[in-house]
C-alpha cells in the first residue's frame, strides 16, 4: 500500500466550508484536503455532517460559506485559484488542467465538467432499466455528443454506432470488474443488495471521474462483499488513478484501505491524518461514537481490526 | 407456523364473510346512500310557468339506487372472493394461452400493418361506399389521431415522467397555426403541417421553462392551467382568432396540388376515376396513418438513443441523472419539445381534416380523455397506448351505434351521454386490476445478450 503522507499535492482543497440548515449548523468551518491518488475516508459518528459535506461537494447543496477547489491535470498554483476565486467565473483552465470552484457550479456541472462522480447512502440505480443501461446513462453526456444531439443518431449514422458500440464495451469492462457480466440484461433492481451497491460504483466510474465520493459504499454489505469492495476500491485508486472520498462507518474498510482520513463531529473537525495517527488519537477515541469511559475499550479493539 | 408470510392474507385474497355481517355491511351501506341521493337525487328542480321552483320527487329512483348499492354490496361480500378467484385464474388462463403468440410478434406486427393499410377497402369492401364513410372517418380516422396524440403524450408522460395535463394545448397550438396561416397566408397544408409542428415545440419549451423546477401535483397543475390559458386566450382574442365562433374556410389537403373536388382539375378527373367523396376519406386515412407511424417511429428510435435513455432514467431517477452530469434541464425540455411537436402535427391535420375549427375542440375534457389512453395502455409502452386509444376512441363511437337501446330506454334515451361514466367505469376496473395499464413491461433499450422485458413493479412512474 502507498506511504505517501497526507501532505502531498491535493486533487480537491475544501476550505471553512459552513452548512447551515436554519439553525442547525450541520457542517462548521471545516478544511480539509483530499489527496490526488490516494483513498481519503471521511468518518464520524451518526448525524457528524458527512453526507452534508457530500452534498455540498458534488453541488446538491449550496454551502452557507467557504471554498471548494478541485484540481483537475496537473499540480495548481495558489495564484490560480486566486484568480479564479477573484474572478465571477466558475473555473478556469490552464495550461497544466483547470481549476474548479465547486461552490459556484450546479450539480450536474460538477459531474460534467469537474469530473467528481458520487454514489449515495441510499442507493440510487434506476431500477426500471437494466444493469446495461445504468452504465450506458452514465456516459450519456459524450455519447449524445456522439449522436449529433441525437440527429446523427436517428439516422443511424456510422459514426454513432461505432461510440455506442465504445460505450457498451467500457461498461462490459466494467461489469467483467465487479463481476456482474452474466446480469447485464436483468435490471438493476432485481439484484442483490451487494451487487447494487457494487453497480452504483461501476455506474459513477463509466462517466471517467477524477474524484470519486462514495457514500457508505460498505452498509449493509456481508464481510466477504466487504473485502470484494475493498479490493475494488484499491484498483479504482492504482488502476484507474481516480481519487476516492470516502464516507465509512465499517472500520474494516476505512482502516486497511484509507491513505488518510478525517473525522468529524457535530460538523467540526476534530482528527486528520493517517490511519496510524487516527487509531492512537485520544480525541477520536473518546469522541467517536460519543463513548462511555467503559466502552472507550471497546471502541479501540474496534478501530484496530 | 414455519412461514409467516405464506399465512399473511394476500392482497386479492378475501375472507368468507358470515351472511349476517354481509347484510349488516350492506345494509350500512344502503343508509349511506341514502344519505347521500337525498341530497343529489330525491328531488328535481324545474320552474314552472311563473317562474316559480317547483320540486318534483323523485322517491322510486332514490329506492332503486339505494336496493342496488345494497344488493350489489350484498352480493360482492357473500360471492366476492369466488368472482375474484375466477376472474384471476381466467385472465391467468388468457395470459397463458397468449405466450405461444409472443413468439409470432414479428408476424403480427406485419399482419396488423397490413390490415392497417387494408382498411378503408375493407370497408368499402364490407360496407358499401355509403356505409365506408362512419367506418373510415369516425373509426378510423378518429382513433389514429388519438392514437398519435397518445404516442405524442407518452413521450412526455411515459418515457420522462413528467405529468402533463395541458397536453391539449399544443393540439390547439397545432391547429390554429395551421388555420391562421393557410387562411391569413394562403399557405398549403404541406407547408403548414411542419410550421404547426415547430410552433408547438416552441409553446412546448415555453412552457417546459417555468415547471422544470416542479413535480408531482405541482407540475400537473401547472400544466393544467396551461392548457386552459391557451384555450382562454382562443376565445377571447377575438380579432386574431374570431373568438368562440372559431375559423372556417381553411383549405382542404391537397394531393400533390390536386384537389379532392368534383372540378376538372380535381384528383379524380386527373386520374380518370369517377368522382366520390371517399378520395379524401381515403387520402385523410392514410395521411394520419403515416403520420401516426412517423411518431412511433420517431419514438422507437429516440428509445434507443442517448437522449431517450436520459428521459427514462430522469423518470427513474432525477438526483441520479445529476449525479451522472446529465443536464435535466435541457433533457425535460426535449421532452417537452417532441410530446409538442407531435401535438402539433396532429393538431394540424385535425384542422385541414374538418375545414373548421373553434376552442371548443381544445377543452380540458381532451387532455384528460388523452392522458387516459396513455395510463390505460401502460406509460411508456408504444403498443399498450394504441390498444388502449382503440377501446376508448372505438367504444365511445360504437355507442353512437347503439341506437337499438331507445327501444328498450324510451327515444330520450342517449348512449352517448354515458361516456364519460363507462370511461370513470374502466379507469377503476383497469387501476384495480392492472394498476400498471394494460401492458405495463418495459422493453429495454439495449441488449448485451439476451432480452428480457422488465417487470411492471420494478419501472418508476415519474415524480411529475
Ligand atoms: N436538507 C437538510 N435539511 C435540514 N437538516 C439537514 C439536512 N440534511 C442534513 N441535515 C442535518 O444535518 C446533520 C448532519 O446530517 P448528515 O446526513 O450529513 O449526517 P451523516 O454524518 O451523513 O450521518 P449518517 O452517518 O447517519 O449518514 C443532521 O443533524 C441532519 O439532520
Ligand atoms: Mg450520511
Amino acid at each position: 500500500m502507498s506511504a505517501s503522507s497526507p501532505s502531498s499535492e491535493p486533487i480537491l482543497r475544501v476550505e471553512h466550508l459552513t452548512m447551515r440548515f436554519g439553525g442547525l449548523i450541520a457542517v462548521n468551518d471545516l478544511s480539509f484536503d483530499v489527496a490526488r491518488g490516494q483513498i481519503t475516508a471521511l468518518i464520524g459518528p451518526n448525524g457528524a455532517g458527512k453526507t452534508t459535506v457530500f452534498n455540498c461537494i458534488t453541488g446538491f447543496y449550496k454551502p452557507t460559506a467557504g471554498r471548494m477547489a478541485l484540481f483537475s491535470g496537473g499540480v495548481q498554483t495558489d495564484h490560480a485559484v486566486e484568480t479564479v476565486t477573484n474572478s465571477p467565473r466558475s473555473y478556469r483552465r490552464t495550461a497544466k488542467g483547470a481549476v474548479f470552484l465547486l461552490e459556484r457550479l450546479a450539480d450536474s456541472e460538477i459531474a460534467a465538467r469537474a469530473k467528481v462522480a458520487r454514489t449515495f447512502q441510499n442507493i440510487r440505480l434506476f431500477t426500471g432499466m437494466t444493469v446495461l443501461e445504468n452504465l450506458i446513462v452514465a456516459q450519456h453526456n459524450w455519447l449524445n455528443r456522439a449522436s449529433g444531439y441525437s440527429l446523427l443518431g436517428i439516422i443511424g449514422a456510422p459514426s454513432f454506432r461505432k461510440a455506442e458500440a465504445q460505450a457498451v464495451d467500457l461498461a462490459v469492462a466494467w461489469l467483467d470488474r465487479i463481476g456482474l457480466t452474466g446480469r447485464a440484461d436483468d435490471p438493476a433492481g432485481a439484484l442483490p443488495y451487494g451487487d447494487q451497491r457494487r453497480l452504483e460504483i461501476a455506474r459513477a466510474m463509466c462517466t471517467g471521474p477524477v474524484l470519486l465520493c462514495l457514500d457508505e459504499p460498505a452498509a449493509g454489505l456481508n464481510p466477504r462483499e466487504s473485502a470484494e469492495l475493498n479490493e475494488l476500491l484499491l484498483s479504482i485508486r492504482d488502476g484507474n488513478g481516480t481519487s476516492i472520498l470516502l464516507i465509512e462507518h465499517d472500520m474494516s474498510v476505512v482502516m486497511e484501505i484509507s491513505d488518510h482520513i478525517v473525522v468529524l463531529e457535530y460538523g467540526t473537525k476534530i482528527s486528520d491524518g493517517t490511519p496510524d495517527h487516527i487509531r492512537n488519537d485520544p480525541k477520536v477515541i473518546a469522541a467517536y461514537l460519543g463513548v462511555e469511559d467503559e466502552e472507550v475499550g471497546e471502541t479501540e479493539a474496534e478501530l484496530e481490526k | 407456523m414455519a412461514n409467516p408470510k405464506a399465512d399473511a392474507p394476500r392482497e386479492g385474497d378475501r375472507q368468507p364473510v358470515g351472511i349476517s355481517t354481509a347484510l349488516r355491511d350492506a345494509g350500512f351501506l344502503a343508509l349511506f346512500t341514502l344519505g347521500l341521493s337525498f341530497p343529489i337525487l330525491a328531488f328535481r328542480t324545474r320552474q314552472d310557468l311563473t317562474q316559480g321552483l317547483v320540486l318534483d320527487p323523485r322517491w322510486e329512483l332514490v329506492a332503486t339506487v339505494v336496493a342496488i348499492a345494497f344488493f350489489a354490496r350484498l352480493g360482492w361480500l357473500v360471492f366476492g372472493g369466488t368472482i375474484t378467484q375466477a376472474a384471476t385464474a381466467a385472465a391467468n388462463a388468457i395470459g397463458q394461452s397468449l405466450e405461444p403468440v409472443a413468439k409470432y410478434k414479428d408476424w403480427f406486427r406485419w399482419a396488423g400493418l397490413a390490415v392497417l393499410i387494408a382498411y378503408p377497402f375493407l370497408a368499402v369492401a364490407f360496407t358499401g361506399a355509403s356505409g365506408a364513410l362512419k367506418w373510415i372517418d369516425n373509426f378510423g380516422i378518429q382513433i389514429l389521431i388519438y392514437v398519435m396524440l397518445g404516442w405524442g403524450l407518452n413521450i412526455v408522460v411515459g418515457l420522462a415522467g413528467l405529468l402533463d395535463l395541458g397536453y391539449v394545448a399544443f393540439y390547439a397550438v397545432g391547429a390554429y397555426s395551421t388555420a391562421l396561416l393557410s387562411t391569413q397566408f394562403g399557405f398549403s397544408f404541406w407547408i403548414c403541417l411542419p410550421l404547426a409542428g415547430i410552433f408547438a415545440a416552441f409553446w412546448g419549451v415555453l412552457l417546459g421553462f417555468p415547471v422544470l423546477r416542479l413535480r408531482g401535483d405541482y407540475l400537473a397543475i401547472v400544466t393544467l392551467a396551461f392548457g386552459e390559458i391557451i384555450r382562454l386566450v382562443l376565445i377571447n382574442w377575438v380579432e386574431l382568432t374570431n373568438g368562440a365562433a372559431g375559423i372556417s374556410g381553411i383549405p382542404r389537403p391537397t394531393f400533390f396540388g390536386l384537389p379532392f373536388n368534383a372540378s376538372d382539375d380535381g384528383f379524380a378527373a386527373f386520374f380518370g376515376l369517377q368522382f366520390t367523396p371517399l378520395h379524401r376519406l381515403f387520402f385523410l386515412f392514410y395521411l394520419i396513418l403515416a403520420l401516426a407511424f412517423l411518431t412511433n417511429w420517431v419514438t422507437i428510435r429516440m428509445r434507443r438513443l442517448p437522449i431517450g435513455r436520459a428521459w427514462e432514467a430522469l423518470r427513474e431517477d432525477e438526483i441520479a441523472c445529476r449525479s451522472l452530469g446529465i443536464d435535466t434541464v435541457t433533457t425535460k425540455l426535449t421532452a417537452f419539445a417532441m410530446g409538442a411537436m407531435f401535438g402539433g402535427f396532429a393538431g394540424a391535420f385535425f384542422a385541414a381534416r374538418l375545414g373548421f375549427i373553434s376552442p371548443e375542440s381544445f377543452i380540458f375534457m381532451e387532455s384528460a380523455v388523452i392522458l387516459s389512453i396513455v395510463v390505460l395502455g401502460g406509460m411508456g409502452s408504444q403498443v399498450g397506448v394504441a390498444i388502449a386509444a382503440v377501446v376508448m376512441i372505438g367504444g365511445t363511437e360504437l355507442l353512437r351505434e347503439l341506437t337499438w337501446l331507445k327501444s328498450v330506454f324510451g327515444p330520450q334515451f342517449d348512449p352517448t351521454q354515458y361516456r364519460m361514466l363507462l370511461f370513470g367505469m374502466a379507469m377503476v376496473a383497469m387501476m384495480v386490476c392492472r394498476p400498471r395499464g394494460l401492458i405495463s413491461n418495459r422493453e429495454p433499450s439495449i441488449v448485451l445478450n439476451e432480452k428480457r422485458t422488465i417487470g411492471g413493479d420494478l419501472v418508476k412512474e415519474g415524480h411529475g
